[in-house]
Order: C-alpha cells, then structure tokens, then sequence
C-alpha cells in the first residue's frame, strides 16, 4: 500500500509547466464539493501514501499526503494520541493533503486549534515541478517564511503537498458532553463567557434549540467542570460530534445551498432568514437560507464575518469572501510566485487565482 | 541651495531629499539623524553586530508611517523596523543607507474584547501589558518570551516569538487572530480577521516570524485565554543529564502536557541560584520545571502522577513549590537564566536551535566536547517540551580570537540541529546572525521560493534587505568555506 510517487508527480508537473496545461490535483475526491469546479487533468495523488515518520513521545507524525486520514486516525488512536483540529473526512477516503490543503477543522477547533497550527513542515512541488522542504518535523522552527502554513487551506493553488509533519496531541482521557435547552441567544451569551472561564471545554454547538458543551480533560477536571457547567449528560457524545463535524446531523439533508458563517463568538444571531447551527462556540455558523446572496453577504460582513458557499452554491460567483482588489493583487502575485505557469488547480478557490 | 556644511557628513541628492521630505511628514523630535541621538538603536539584543542607519524616525500615527513608505518607496530608500529591540538575531540591526522605523509610539492598548476574547493592541505595547489589562476579565496573553517585561507584540509577530508555555499553549503564530499593516508601498491592508479563520491564503502565517521582511506591522488582535485555576510548578533534581531527559519523555508519553517543562544543566542552575536564590539544588546534574495548569482538581491528580515519573526516572529529588511566591521564585530562576549566566563572563552567545526531543542527550554529549575543544564553558537552558535548546557560550570579546572561536563553536551547534533533523532557529530568527546557516537549512531552490515570495510583497527589495534569507551568492561564498561531509553545498553555483 504505501508508496512513494514523487518521481512520477514531478514529471506530470514539469510536463504541465511545459505544456503550459493546467492540473486538477486530486486526493480522495472528499471534498470536491468545495470550491469552484476544477478544470485541467486530474492529478492524482492517492497513492502517495504511507506513514514516514511517527514517534509518539515526540508528538510529531509525518506521512505522504495520499495517506488515507483514517489511517492516521487509526495510527494515532492506537497510541492514546489524536490530531487536535479534529478534521472533517466528508467522505470514507480523505487523504492527509486533502485535508491540509482544504484547511477545515472540526469542533475543537476555537479551543486546541486549526489544521494549520499543527503543520510543522511539507515537502511539495511547486508549479515548475520543483521538489521544495519546508518546516520540519520539530515543534519550534522560525528558520524561513512559514510556507507549511501557507499551503494550509491555499487547496492546491499553490503547490502539490507530498509530504507533511503535524504536531499531534495525547487524547484527553476523559469527556462529558453536556446539553441544556435554551434560546440561541442564551446559547452565545453561555458560550462565550465560558470563554473566560477556567473549564476544559473543547466543544460547543448550538442545534435545535439545545446547547450542546464537551468538556475534556482528567476524570478529575471533567467531573468538576460538569459541576460547574450544569446540563444533562448525553449518552453516546461521540455519534453527536462525529455527525455535526461531518455534516451527518439532518440540518445539513437538504438540496439548498449551505453557507459557512463565520463571526466573533458573541456575536448575536444575525437578521437573516433560514435555519442555523451554531459551531464553534458561536464563532461558525452554518446557515441554510433562501435569502440573496448579496444579502447574506452583506449582513455578515457588516458583522465583521465573512461567508463560504460551502455545498449545494448554484453556478456564478465565487464560492469563498471575494477579496478587495488590493488583496486580490497580493494573492495572484503570490500564486505567479509559486506557479507562474498558473496550473495548480487554476480557479478552484477564486475565479482569478 | 548653500553648500553643504562642514560638520555634516555628505549626503547624496536622494538622502537630502529624504530628510526635508521627513522633516515635512513628521514633528522635528520624531526624526533623528544626529549620531549620538541615533546610538541606542545602532543594534538589537545581540550587540555583537552594530551600525548607525541614516536617519531614524519615530511615528506615531499609521497614516505617518504609511506616509514614510511611501516616500522611501519612491526614493527606494530601504526601511528597517523595529519594536523594543530585544531582538537576539540582528533582526533589527539598522542600514547605513536607510532608514530606521521604529515603532516605540505605538503605545496603546486599543480594546480588550472580553466576550470574545480577544485585545486589540498597537505593535509598541508591551507583551506583558496585554496579560495584565486582560487580567480585570479573567483572561491573559499566552506566549510568554523570557524579554516579556520589555519586548513588544509588533516584534513577537515578526519573530514569531515563544517561551516557556509553547509546548502546551503555542508560539505567537498560534495567538494572533488578525494584523493591520503597512505595505512597502505604503498601503494599510488587513491580514486575517477577527473570525477564527479569514478568506484567501493564510497570510497571517506567513507574516508571523517574517522579520519585518514583508510589511510593517500596525496593529495587532490577539487571541485570549482564560487564566487556569491554578499553576502549580514541580522542580525535579537529576544526578545526570540524560536522566531528565528521558523524564521528558517519560511525561509526555504518559499523555500529560504540562504548561511548561524547562530543563538547566548544571552551569545554568548554578549561575540563576547565585544571581536569584531561587532555591535550586546547586549540585544537580540538571534540574527540570514542570509546570502543571488547569482546574485544582486537574492539577493535583496530575502532581501525582508527575511526581512518579520523575521518581521513576531517576530523580534524586522531587519539590512541589509551596505557594504562588516560590513557583514564581522557580521561575524566576529559569527566566533569568540568561542575565544570570551572563554575570559568569564578559560576554555570552546564545544559540536557538531546536531538535527532535530524543536527540537531547547526543547532542549535549557533542556541545560538551565542543566546549573543551573550545576551551570555552556552555550553560544550557532547554525548553525541554518541544525540543528547543538554549546554549550558552561564556566568552570574552575582548581577548583576541575569541569571539571568532565562540562564533565557530556556535556554528557548529547550528550545523549539528540540522543534522539531527531539527532546524537553526526555534524562536530567536535568522536575522543578520543566523543567515549563513540558512544555506544549510535550505537549498537553493527553496531560497529561491523565499525570494520569490518575497518579491510578492516586496518587489524592490526595501523591506529589511539582507536579513533572514540569504542569497545564493552568499551561500556559494559560505558553502565554499564549509564543505560538509565531502558534499559541497549548492554546488550548481559559480564560486566566486
């Protein structure tokens, strides 16, 4: 199963550099519903695979990026370790550099941090099919711009991810989850204050009128935030964050577009018609509307947020924030930078990127 | 115009133009260019490297700075900027033809945003500062450098500074949500955002530790934590070193994340007892702090289990600091760690490299045999959790030689941290220090990436030239003078 294709990678590249011919980099097809329809010939890189490097006293693991992420899952679990960003799969056969380049955390996201924050180091072509390391596979490292974070979330616009070292973390050997029944307003207030508060949350979703906490930790620490939090301990909590983070829960079975929110945790519920769930603690919000999207857009950004047309966006437009014009320019300057030929996933996050 | 007079040095066209252009931008005192008035920012933390830059200037206002850039951006005068100047790699050393931005004014702490938990803050204020206005809410700053009483927010991004508490809480990377900067050309432009992630590429990432390479930084959002119940700190004594070592991992393989876990070799403890009293055995081999934060509850069933694997490995005492004073007495001895074995001679070096945790005892092995080779002492401090390690070279400048042989003995400490899988710089930067080593860090090509990305933001090249990322002629120079295990580095270049 495992296998190592730089080789084979470099050379499609360098040919598409030369031929001028864009690239359609595909890891596990999981989340190619995010995004602009990509165009080129596909890439794959599946069978990069395998993991390189894992001593789990170093807290560090390094695998190809065609590494089924369930296979790293598994690798960790079996050491009482996890990645603590929790990513979505969205689907049996993510990959490592699907997840990286696509950027998404899951629940725990606002209290152990994003996929980035725990990329350390990649080792990846850039679009004239140069072989590039980046980072390392140590936790402290300001040796150089930090690229690995770069490619974190660019999906693919800026390089093809072959290998990467992330951070990882001990699973917490307790969790409660808690669930009370409360307005949404009530929700945010209780949301964001435990922000302040010393309790060992790692989780916090407001869904159909309940708000839902995790709480993790020592068997000590969970029991005495219990005490503190209140609310009614839910049987089997993993099913409910599982589904939540992978879009399993029925407020996502629907043929309507649905946007991805984002705003400081405090911030009220938006004036915007539809139905909500609120992540994050309230800081991600998805939102299934039938309002305008210019509307949504509006509303959202006079809230400081920004908003992602995450499934179901009907063709036109662009899927993530458009950027200003200024910002703009930054980007297409640094993409020619890494691909000045412009064949990594050309258009697949912003029509001119 | 009247010729020039005879005290002032001559001055180009461009560099008078400069000047009167300055002097119509800002107040007089927020311009100096008068060498004396210009002597306390002719270096950063690291002393050893020294210059006057052309003139200085000392805004106050984003819409001045902006304004300053845009003018050097038209006289394509290169800019250096600088925060406290705590620096330790040369990162702020100024250019004898440009200009020195120091942002010292930037004072104000603009908002502390308590139900999100977040502060808004100039770029001048003070690390320290933030914790302490976010107290009133039950929230702190995390990342912690040792200089946190006098760096500044707008230098740790730029460094991407860490501390003792990175293992647990993360690096400065980790705690900013959002930078307002000023472009070479003299734009304000948002980085991130006040959400936990912002459209577009993660520019923030690449802004945190970019040595003022890429943009100027105004303003700065950072990220708040709730202050733990309770911290409680374990100092732990070992009769050999590579005992604490292996208690390290003892710890993490156990599945706990202390807040912080440092360890000092004997020279360390020995200097930071005579110069703090904190109550470090003197006669240990090496101690370890380790410090545990949560609930109350969390921390005392962790104490417990913390003390066994050190007595498990070896320690040959165990201490629990009795109150809040001792645990800050603890640390006071390891944040002072530098100064303190700086009072041992004339002149100290202090390295940055970071490795992969389980290569602690064979490169200590090596960085003691180095130091007879040397004839020079080394203290070591090591944040122990993630690998980075602080050596300490004693020296004195002023007997000939030694500074060169200090500088050798260093490089090969770099040289060595590469080797063992680890890089040349954990929290401290390149700067003007560490550049020659980046041409083993890195190889031509992916220097060449780092230029090209930098030309993105900074096409002519004004911004902190010289700093952090090499040349490649440079490296040809240095590969030349360095050949390593028979291989030449960057051995597709002319050598000149």
């Amino acid at each position: 199963m495992a296998g190592d294709i730089t080789e084979t990678l470099q050379q499609q590249v360098q040919r598409a550099a030369a031929e001028g011919t864009a690239l359609d980099i595909q890891g596990g097809g999981s989340k190619r519903f995010l995004g602009h329809a990509a165009m080129g010939s596909a890439l794959p890189v599946r069978n990069h695979r395998g993991v390189i490097d894992y001593d789990p006293s170093e807290l560090v693991l390094t695998a190809r990026a065609g590494t089924p992420l369930a296979e790293i899952e598994n690798t960790l679990a079996q050491n009482a370790q996890m990645l603590p960003f929790e990513p979505p799969h969205f689907g049996p056969d993510a990959t490592l550099g699907g997840t990286i380049a696509c950027g998404l955390s899951g629940p725990r996201r606002p209290y152990a941090g994003s996929a980035r924050d725990f990329v350390l180091g990649c080792k990846m072509l850039n679009g004239t099919g140069e072989l590039l390391n980046f980072g390392g596979r140590v936790m402290k490292n300001v040796a150089g711009y930090d690229v690995p974070r770069l490619m974190t979330g660019a999906h693919g616009t800026l390089g093809l991810l072959l290998e990467i070292s992330l951070k990882v973390l001990p699973r917490p050997p307790a969790s409660l989850t808690l669930i009370q029944e409360c307005s949404a307003e009530a929700a945010i207030a209780r949301m964001s204050h435990l922000l302040s508060q010393p309790v060992p949350v790692d989780g916090a979703c407001y869904h159909a009128g309940h708000c839902y906490l995790r709480v993790s930790g020592s068997a000590l620490a969970v029991k005495h935030a219990h005490e503190v939090v209140g609310g009614e301990v839910v049987e089997r909590p993993d099913h409910f964050w599982q589904q939540l983070r992978e879009h399993q829960l029925p407020f996502f079975s629907t043929a309507n577009c649905i946007y991805r929110v984002l705003v400081k945790p405090a911030t009220p519920p938006l004036p915007l018609a539809g139905n909500w769930l609120l992540d994050w603690g309230g800081a991600q919000r998805w939102l299934v509307s039938e309002e305008p999207l210019a509307r949504i857009r509006a509303c959202v950004s006079a809230a400081g947020g920004h908003v992602t047309r995450f499934r179901g966006a009907p063709d036109g437009g662009e899927i993530f924030q458009p950027l200003g014009a200024p910002m703009l320019a930054l980007h297409q300057r640094l993409k020619a930078s890494f691909d000045p030929h412009c064949i990594l996933n050309p258009g697949r996050m912003y029509a001119n990127l | 115009m009247p010729a020039a007079t005879a005290e002032i040095t001559p001055r180009t066209p461009i560099q008078e133009e400069l000047l009167n252009s300055l002097h119509a931008i800002l107040p007089s005192a927020a311009v100096l260019f008068d060498a004396e008035e210009m002597r306390p920012f002719e270096c950063d933390g690291l002393s050893v490297y020294r210059r006057l830059p052309l003139v200085v200037v000392l805004p106050e206002t984003v819409a001045q700075v902006q304004a300053v850039m845009q003018l050097c951006h038209r006289l394509e005068v290169p800019v250096v900027a600088r925060g406290a100047g705590t620096g330790l790699s040369g990162g702020a050393l100024p250019l004898s033809n440009g200009v020195l931005l120091s942002l010292a004014k930037f004072k104000n702490i603009i908002h502390i945003d308590a139900p999100n938990a977040l502060a808004t803050v100039q770029p001048g204020v003070r690390n320290l500062a933030i914790s302490q206005a976010a107290a009133q809410h039950g929230l702190y700053y995390a990342p912690d450098p040792s200089s946190q009483i006098a760096c500044t927010i707008g230098g740790n991004v730029a460094e991407n500074s860490g501390g003792v508490h990175c293992l647990k809480y993360g690096l400065t990377v980790h705690n900013v949500l959002m930078l307002k900067v000023v472009t070479v050309e003299g734009e304000l432009l948002t980085i991130g955002g006040e959400t936990l992630d912002a459209p577009g590429y993660d520019l923030l990432a690449l802004m945190s530790g970019s040595e003022g390479m890429l943009a100027v930084i105004v303003e700065v959002t950072v990220k708040l934590l709730a202050k733990p119940e309770r911290a409680q700190v374990l100092l732990a004594a070992f009769d050999d070193i590579e005992k604490a070592g292996a208690a390290v991992g003892a710890i993490i393989s156990a599945g706990i994340i202390p807040a912080g876990l440092e360890m000092m070799d004997r020279l360390a403890i020995q200097a930071a007892e005579d110069f703090v009293h904190a109550g470090y055995p003197r006669d240990a081999a090496a101690i370890l702090l380790c410090e545990l934060d949560g609930s109350n509850a969390e921390v005392s069933e962790y104490i417990m289990k913390v003390r066994a694997l050190l007595a498990d490995s070896g320690a040959t005492e165990v201490r629990t600091a009795l109150d809040e004073a001792e645990r800050q007495l603890f640390w006071k001895g390891r944040k002072s760690a530098f100064p303190a074995v700086g009072r041992l001679a004339p002149d100290y070096y202090c390295m940055d490299g970071t490795i992969p945790r389980r290569q602690l005892p064979h490169v200590l092995h090596q960085i003691s045999l180095w130091s007879q080779e040397y004839d020079l002492p080394v203290a070591n401090v090591f944040h122990a959790g993630d690998g980075n390690l602080h050596p300490l070279i004693l020296f004195d400048a002023n007997k000939p030689g030694e500074l060169s042989r200090t500088e050798e003995f260093g490089r090969r400490i770099l040289l060595l941290c590469v080797e063992v899988g680890g890089t040349i710089t954990g929290e401290h930067g390149v700067g003007m220090e560490k550049i020659d080593q980046m041409c083993v860090q890195f190889r031509s090509a992916e220097l060449e990436q780092f230029h090209a990305l930098k030309a993105a933001f900074d096409p002519a090249g004004l911004l902190n030239p010289g700093k952090a990322i090499p040349t490649l002629q440079r490296c040809a120079e240095f590969g030349a003078m360095h050949v390593h295990h028979g291989q030449l580095s960057h051995a597709e270049l002319e050598r000149f």
